[in-house]
């Protein structure tokens, strides 16, 4: 099976900065701000992002009050069927989200429907003022009417090939490649 | 009626001959030739006398919705059984000369079997008084043998009278051994799988304390003691003891005990449930050894049917029994595959023993001059146990599905031969005189 | 995992599993919104043939908080008393729409029943048959003992909650009515296999036939083993009013004397020793007040988790339908 990449580390550094620097921006600093990222590999993107806001922000050590978790198994719309899947934990900073800015984060955006999942397990959490999308890769395919507010890379993908997000909390490595598809 | 000529048998597994049937009487085969005689080729077959039952319910009257004498009789003889004893738990109880008789002649009249009323010890199974035993005896149905089955005579006089006076016409008692108050809610065998399933324990000493008591209470007025169903490595030895002292006592076991254990409970399938209870792989052994070696005289199948309500419950609601008749013969080849144990011995515990302790005399025997009393067996006929196909109403029967080597497949009733190549036919021609003799 | 019928056969993963989702379900209570979207328009129906407003009330709280609609069907007594068999009932019942069953009954292996007989084809939940087992009980339990042993808040949300673990190394004394409690069967088997050490303290005439056989210590002496073991947490059985009268022991005083968890008793266990009731308590008889209303006392604590630990059983059984690794 053919694999390339097409982001390495220092590419996905990178997107990170440049997105860190774009939710700045928009939210005109750091305060009120919340980075959920959903498990499992929005968690870690999550938490990098904090790191960089806070940096920019020169207040590195809010890094951890400014991102969290939030798991949208319980709020899947393919519970019944399928695989059997463990929830994984949500985490809120303990400041809450009333009236904050929630950045969603996600590793890949395809179809949309992990996202309408979060936005309903969001809104089980509290009531933010808005919630935003930053995503490290926008494959399209979109089932849904949802769009990423920031994203890393737009990848054109034919919806048979496989897009695979490694990062180093998680995977050792970090790296994106587009696997399997017609050839 | 039809003369038969049944051509190379293996007589009793140890030789091959002829067995020639006329006017319901087996006869030199010379006797026959010129006759025209109904040719029987039963080549590969063995012959043996056909099987007597001490311990089955028929159910009749009172639960003809689980099984008839009708359809009893006819799994009787799909199962080799040409004498049935029929237990006395029925409703109204056999505790009577009436209800005796009429089992008789229903018995009679179904024409597949012998059924011979077993009567009760007390009235009503209440183990207060003695049921009328001499009007029993004395009636058409001449009952020698008693039981209040399924209930335990756990009263020790009353076990005493019972035993002393049935000597009066050379009757027996045969005592289901179970002490009352210790199983009191019982639900399977006391042990280590009970423990686990939390299921109320039937203790192997509520058998075998009963058993104590009545082989010295037999030893002590000197009259018979029949041991049903005996289930226990325990039960065994106490059987042993006593045979040992010269007590009158002959044990029974059913094919069930001989081939499961309570670890299937863990199914909490009730149609593992029974009583006694499945014990475990130690007396499995144990009733085997004493079956081979004679402690235990009798195979008795305990055939037990039950409507499918009583039995597609929960296990604490369910009935308590399993069906067996037409499996017996095959479950104790199986059970006893590892012992010294031929078809003479076969022959010896599911037809000759139990034929004289109950005194039933047209059956037991191949020799020249007896009732034309015959099964054939096909011992190297694999096939699996299919209780769907069987005679009997009931569907208890815990071994479908096994695979086993022996199968019945012609049985011989006073001569006419009920069972051909394994399907039932007619009833006896005679109707209701065929026992005359 | 298509049901939950007994402790004896749940794997240490699957039991860990379920506790770590239990994790997860405690974290709702303090949401805005008290509810998970799970099990929405999906039907949980409660059969009990039993009594027990305490059971039913958790599972009913607990399938109401994944959004399921929630039927209480309860059929006093034994089935075939009714005149109806078990078969009908069940039918019937499912017949209605059920998604899982939650079933208590007096006798043991009812569950069993009715998950293999071929009757339905959906989820069976043991919530206590006869004495055989009551397995949801004894997962709160663990749950609660995992909680306490971490050194946390033994229920409610916690966020660093102690996911992943099991009990290894804990000594759990199970004192009481061994003989008759479905609670302590599902307890040893599920303790045993979280690592935890368990011993069990009662008269032999309250312990199986064959405890021998069973992964745990067994004492008749409960002063004895006070003394000789250091005991993480002490779980009390209760003793049914009917065993006080049927010789297992002389009388209530002299039970209370030997076996229960008096003041004095309570006085001398070490002060880590958490004390845990399934409840309801006879409060004088098989646990003191002192020792019932201590800040070591996991009792409220059971009855809190008990919901939480439902909650992720449900959960576990109707979502999915296999295992993955994704």
């Amino acid at each position: 099976m053919t694999q390339r990449t097409v982001l390495d580390a220092a590419d996905i550094s990178r997107a990170i900065t440049r997105i860190a620097h774009e939710i700045i921006e928009s939210n005109k600093g750091s305060d009120d701000l919340v980075l959920l990222g959903i498990p499992r590999r929005g968690v870690p993107l999550a938490l990098r992002l904090a790191e960089a806001i806070a940096s920019i922000s020169g207040r590195p050590e809010a890094a951890t009050e400014l991102a969290g978790s939030l798991d949208i198994t319980m709020y899947r719309d393919d519970l019944r069927g399928g695989s059997y899947r463990a929830p994984e934990p949500t985490s809120i900073p303990a400041s809450g989200i009333d009236a904050k800015t929630v950045v969603l984060v996600d590793d890949v955006l395809f179809s949309g429907r992990t996202i309408r999942a979060g936005l309903d397990a969001l809104a089980d959490v509290g009531r933010p003022a808005k919630v935003r999308l930053a995503v490290l890769v926008d494959r399209g395919h979109r089932d849904l009417p949802i769009r990423a507010d920031h994203v890393g890379k737009n990848l054109p993908t034919s919806s048979s090939e496989r897009v695979n997000v490694s990062l180093d909390e998680i995977d050792g490595s970090d790296s994106v490649t587009i696997s399997g598809g017609r050839e | 009626m039809t003369d038969y000529l049944i051509r190379g048998a293996d007589v009793l597994g140890r030789g091959v001959a002829d067995i020639a049937v006329c006017e319901g009487r087996i006869v030199d085969p010379e006797l026959v030739a010129g006759s025209d005689p109904e040719i029987v080729d039963a080549a590969g077959l063995v012959a043996l006398p056909g099987l007597v039952d001490m311990h089955t319910h028929l159910r009749e009257p009172g639960k003809e919705d689980a099984e008839t004498v009708l359809s009893g009789s006819r799994s009787a003889a799909a199962g080799g059984y040409t004498c049935v004893h029929a237990m006395a738990n029925t409703a109204p109880v056999a505790d009577t000369a009436g209800v005796v008789e009429q089992v008789h002649r229903l018995g009679r009249a179904a024409g597949f079997t012998e059924v011979v009323p077993v009567g009760a010890v007390t009235t009503g199974l209440e183990g207060k008084q003695l049921a009328e035993l001499g009007a029993m005896a004395r009636s058409e149905a001449r009952v020698r043998m008693f039981s209040d089955d399924g209930i335990c005579v756990s009263d020790p006089l009353l076990m005493r009278r019972a035993l002393e006076y049935v000597k009066t016409f050379d009757g027996i008692i045969a005592q289901h051994a179970q002490e009352p108050r210790l199983t009191e809610g019982a639900q399977m065998n006391e042990g280590t799988v009970s423990a686990e399933l939390g299921l109320p324990g039937w203790p192997a000493v509520a058998e075998e304390s009963i058993i104590a008591r009545d082989v010295l209470l037999a030893e002590h007025v000197g009259s018979r003691l029949h041991i049903c169903h005996a289930s226990t490595a325990g039960s065994v030895d106490l059987i042993r003891w006593a045979k040992s002292r010269g007590v009158a006592v002959t044990a029974e076991v059913t094919p069930h005990h001989l081939m499961l254990t309570d670890e299937l409970v863990r199914s909490f399938d009730p149609v593992f449930k029974v009583n006694p209870p499945l014990r475990t792989d130690a007396d499995v052994q144990a009733l085997r050894e004493a079956l081979a070696d004679g402690t235990i005289d009798v195979v008795g199948t305990d055939h037990a049917p039950h409507t499918a309500e009583h039995k597609c419950s929960e296990w604490t609601a369910a009935a308590m029994g399993m069906v067996g008749m037409e499996t017996a013969l095959s479950i104790v080849v199986e059970a006893m595959r590892e012992h010294d144990f031929d078809f003479g011995d076969v022959a010896r515990v599911m037809s000759a023993t139990p034929a004289r302790i109950t005194g039933a005399s047209g059956h037991g025997s191949l020799a020249i001059g007896a009732s034309a009393n015959i099964v054939l067996v096909d011992p190297d006929a694999p096939h699996r146990i299919e209780p769907s196909a069987h005679a009997t109403k009931g569907r208890n029967n815990p071994f479908d599905g096994l695979e086993v080597r022996a199968r019945i497949t012609d049985t011989f009733f006073y001569g006419h031969r009920v069972l051909a190549a394994g399907a039932l036919t007619t009833p006896h021609p005679a109707g209701a005189t065929w026992t005359d003799q | 995992m298509k049901h939950l019928l007994d402790t004896a056969s749940l794997s240490r993963a699957d039991a860990i599993g379920i506790l770590d989702i239990a994790e997860e379900m405690t974290l709702v209570s303090e949401r805005e919104v008290k509810k998970l979207p799970v099990l929405r328009g999906r039907t949980v129906v409660n059969l009990f043939f039993e009594d027990s407003t305490r059971t039913r009330l958790s599972f009913e709280a607990a399938a109401k908080r994944l959004s399921a609609d929630v039927l209480n069907f309860s059929a006093k007594g034994s089935s075939v008393s009714k005149g109806e068999s078990l078969q009908d009932t069940i039918q019937t019942i499912s017949a209605m729409g059920a998604d899982a069953i939650v079933v208590r009954h007096g006798g043991a292996g009812t569950a069993h029943r009715l998950a293999h007989t071929g009757w339905i084809d959906v989820p069976v939940i043991n919530a206590g048959d006869g004495t055989h087992e009551h397995p949801t009980q004894a997962l709160l339990d663990a749950f609660t003992l995992r909680r306490a042993l971490a050194g946390v808040p033994a229920s409610g949300p916690v966020a660093g909650g102690p996911r992943g673990r099991g009990l290894d190394g804990a000594k759990v004394a199970i004192v009481g009515d061994i003989l008759h409690s479905r609670v302590a069967r599902s307890n040893v088997h599920l303790l045993a296999r979280l690592g935890a050490d368990v011993h069990l303290i009662a008269p032999p005439t309250l312990l199986p036939w064959g405890v021998e056989h069973w992964p745990v210590t067994v004492h008749f002496d409960f002063d004895e083993a006070l003394r000789s073991e250091d005991f993480a947490a002490v779980m009390m059985l209760r003793v049914q009013h009917e065993r006080m009268h049927e010789s297992f022991f002389p009388n209530e005083r002299e039970y209370a004397r030997l076996w229960g968890l008096s003041a004095a008793r309570f006085e001398k266990l070490p002060a880590h020793t958490f004390i845990m009731h399934p409840g309801p308590m006879n409060r004088g008889f098989e646990i003191s007040a002192a020792a019932a209303d201590s800040p070591r006392a996991l009792v409220l604590d059971q009855v809190e988790n008990g919901v939480s630990v439902r909650m992720a059983v449900l959960y576990r059984l109707l979502t999915g339908q296999e295992e993955t690794n994704d």
